[in-house]
């Protein structure tokens, strides 16, 4: 297949050069994936000018899954590519030997809240300062799209006619785990998404950063559902590029400010989702406490 | 713990051998009969500046490990029968990304919960071919107190070594049995640690298929994956690199074989000379067994024993040779008869009999006895 390629601007090749591995994607076209890693690179970027965050020291972990892919192999850093599910457990291990590291964790929403839902919700309990960036796109996107814990109600996946059951509250999940910051996104949101993580990075406890994102390769069909009836113009407007319809839907309205961010609301179908920064609190963090043992 | 004698159980001597091989991370989640190894490891590891964390399950224990072991640390965790099954598919993720660590199966009776407190050596399978794919694994079987010590260095030795996971398959007997043991003085035992990439290493990029290993936060750009890949970590499902891979696994495990049998950490062999007739046993099973031998010796039997010391690679060479004028051979174990599948291999000249034992008992060296008058 031919695809039309844009060249790169001066900027995205800075990027791409001091960031990216020279490796091809292996995304689908118009997959919010790409764009995450192009927030998380721009985070980094602005500490790294800073001077507030040594690239050397990031590591970033993934379980199983295509979100599992942002960091590894594209990510020019050091990565580890874990189990499905297990990404917080490894990422536990190597935070606690060395705090010096700088620990992102990126995971899928099977991958974080099915299969590994305990892990999540023990290393946000804990306050284990590990960076969870959580990419809900609504769906088992690697396998084939198969309902998720976080599909909507009553939409059409490749398992179910209509999905039976009701979806996660994510965001409120790892709030009540005792996460000491959570925001809530989508990749319509890019500049939000970047500052977000920036102030992830700096953050000294748990982080989690739930991303809601495309997958037009399979969510696209319920996205579609979320539209009573498509009119003519707009079903060719769709099938012509899913990924952009979709973000679209993903646009939500303003609503307000929290912690310095603004607040958007989204309706998908009967879901109503808030977006924002819900928590930002500093408390003693597990590294702390461990090391606090030694007297 | 310093140099000298103590009067302990094998757990204690279990978490003391990690210490003295250097272990600085554990992380592990309670089950009988490990907690004597867990909390020996939670009261010592913060006095010598290292970690122990109590996970939420055993598959998280295994994965943490993984990660400490990658950020740098000698790292270890300890389980029982339940355990160990959880453990297995990130079990396989070190095998495959070569990472040294430790595992210690103290076997309890099962199958499942079964006889919860009460040991077992049902688990030798499991260590061999208990995580799905091809695996070389290196496992070790201490029947004393002092093995519980001895063997666990060894157990971080080889796995820094061959850079590889190393399980000890101990049991619930010899973790809560109290014996003397003799803890050495610093030095004594030599203790193996990581090789890292050299700066003037000729292929920095590549980070597997070998023995050096690099950690994370030197700015190495590290690509750690369980998925197929290249030296370089690079993810490549094509045949050539994934027949390497496990190729490497099994030649490493072969040197391994090698190295323990010069270092005699294969097998122990007592009054062959002579013999036509042998038990084979290890761990637990082996002191009735060796008692029965002793007693037969005294009717005027001639027989032998030889105890394995490791179970992976099972010694094949060695036993082949020892056993190959024996007329009759009984292999001792706590199970339906595990071991004795790989002992039937090398000995298939002499009549091979099992003596099996389930219940949560170990055997009474009477029953042995009888066996073998027949
Ligand atoms: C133990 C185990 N079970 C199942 C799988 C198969 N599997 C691979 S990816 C995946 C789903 C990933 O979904 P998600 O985490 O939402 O990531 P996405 O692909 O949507 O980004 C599954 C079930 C596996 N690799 N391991
Ligand atoms: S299947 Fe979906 S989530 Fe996976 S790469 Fe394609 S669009 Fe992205
Ligand atoms: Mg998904």
């Amino acid at each position: 297949m031919s695809q039309q390629t844009t060249p790169l601007g001066k900027q995205q090749q800075y990027y791409r050069k001091k960031y990216l591995r020279n490796l091809p994607t292996a995304f689908c076209t118009g997959c919010g994936n790409g764009s995450i890693l192009g927030c998380f690179v721009r985070a980094v970027d602005a500490l790294v000018v800073g001077k507030q965050l040594q690239q050397r020291d990031l590591l970033c972990v993934s379980g199983i899954g295509c979100s599992a892919w942002i960091p590894s192999p594209y990510f020019k850093g050091d990565t580890l590519h874990t189990t499905h599910g297990r990404a917080i457990a490894f990422a536990t291990g190597a935070k606690i030997m060395n705090p010096k590291l700088e620990v992102v964790v990126f995971t899928g929403d099977g991958d974080g809240a099915a299969i590994g839902g305990n892990h999540l919700i023990h290393a946000a309990r804990r306050n284990i300062p590990l960076k969870v960036i959580l990419v809900n796109n609504q769906v088992y996107g690697m396998t084939g799209g198969q309902s998720a814990p976080t599909t909507p109600f009553g939409v059409h996946s490749s398992t179910y006619q209509s999905n039976p059951e009701p979806p996660f509250d994510l965001s409120r999940l790892a709030l009540g785990a005792g996460a000491s910051y959570v925001a809530r996104w989508t990749t319509y949101h890019i500049d939000d998404i970047i500052t977000s993580m920036q102030e992830a990075l700096l953050h000294p406890g748990f982080v989690f950063i739930e991303i809601i994102s495309q997958c037009p390769t399979y969510a696209a069909r319920f996205f579609n559902e979320y539209r009573d009836s498509l009119s003519p113009k707009e079903r060719k407007q769709f099938h012509r590029n899913p990924g952009a319809w979709m973000l679209k839907a993903l646009k939500g309205k303003r609503t307000g400010k929290n912690l310095g961010h603004p607040r958007y609301e989204l309706t998908l179908k009967d879901q109503t989702i808030e977006l924002g920064v819900f928590i930002r609190e500093e408390r003693s963090t597990l590294t702390e406490t461990l090391q606090s043992l030694w007297k | 713990m310093k140099q000298g004698l103590y009067f302990v159980d094998g757990g204690i001597a279990c978490a003391e051998g990690a210490l003295y091989a250097g272990c600085r991370f554990f992380a592990g989640y309670p089950i009988t009969p490990a907690t004597s190894i867990v909390k020996r490891m939670a009261e010592r590891l913060p006095q010598l500046r290292g970690y122990y964390v109590q996970m939420e399950d055993e598959i998280a224990s295994m994965a943490a490990i993984i990660g400490a072991s990658w950020a740098g640390g000698k790292a270890m965790t300890a389980t029982s029968g339940p355990g160990f099954s959880l453990m297995q598919e990130n079990l396989g993720y070190a095998y495959l990304t070569e990472t040294p660590l430790v595992v210690v199966d103290t076997q309890r009776s099962g199958p499942s919960t079964g006889q919860a407190t009460m040991p077992a050596q049902q688990d030798v399978m499991q260590a061999r071919y208990g995580t799905h794919g091809d695996i070389a694994p290196i496992a070790f079987a201490p029947w004393s107190v002092q093995e519980m010590f001895d063997f666990t260095v060894y157990a971080f030795n080889y796995s820094e070594r061959f850079r590889t996971p190393v399980l000890l398959m101990a049991d619930g007997a010899i973790s809560y049995m109290r014996e003397p043991l003799n803890i050495p003085k610093k030095g004594e035992l030599p203790i193996v640690n990581r090789r890292s990439l050299s700066k003037d290493d000729p292929n920095p990029d590549e980070i597997f298929l070998r023995y050096e290993m690099p950690k994370f936060g030197d700015g190495h750009d590290l690509l750690v994956t369980g998925s197929a890949h290249r030296p370089t970590g690079v993810r490549d499902y094509s045949p050539r690199y994934h027949r390497a891979t496990i190729h490497w696994l099994f030649e490493k495990q072969k040197e391994a074989g090698k190295a323990l049998q010069q270092e005699g950490l294969d097998l122990e062999v007592h009054n062959l000379d002579n013999a036509d007739t042998v038990i084979i046993s290890f761990g637990a099973a082996a002191r009735p067994a060796y008692k029965a031998v002793l007693a037969a010796q005294k009717e005027g039997e001639s027989i032998g024993f030889i105890r394995l010391k490791t179970l992976w690679p099972f010694p094949e060479n060695q036993l082949t040779k020892l056993v190959k004028d024996m007329k009759r051979i009984f292999v001792v174990e706590m199970n339906m008869g595990m071991m004795i599948r790989e002992i039937e291999r090398v000995g298939c000249q002499a009549q091979v009999t099992g003596i099996p034992k389930v219940g949560g008992e170990i055997h009474h060296s009477n029953e042995i006895l009888q066996k073998i008058r027949g």
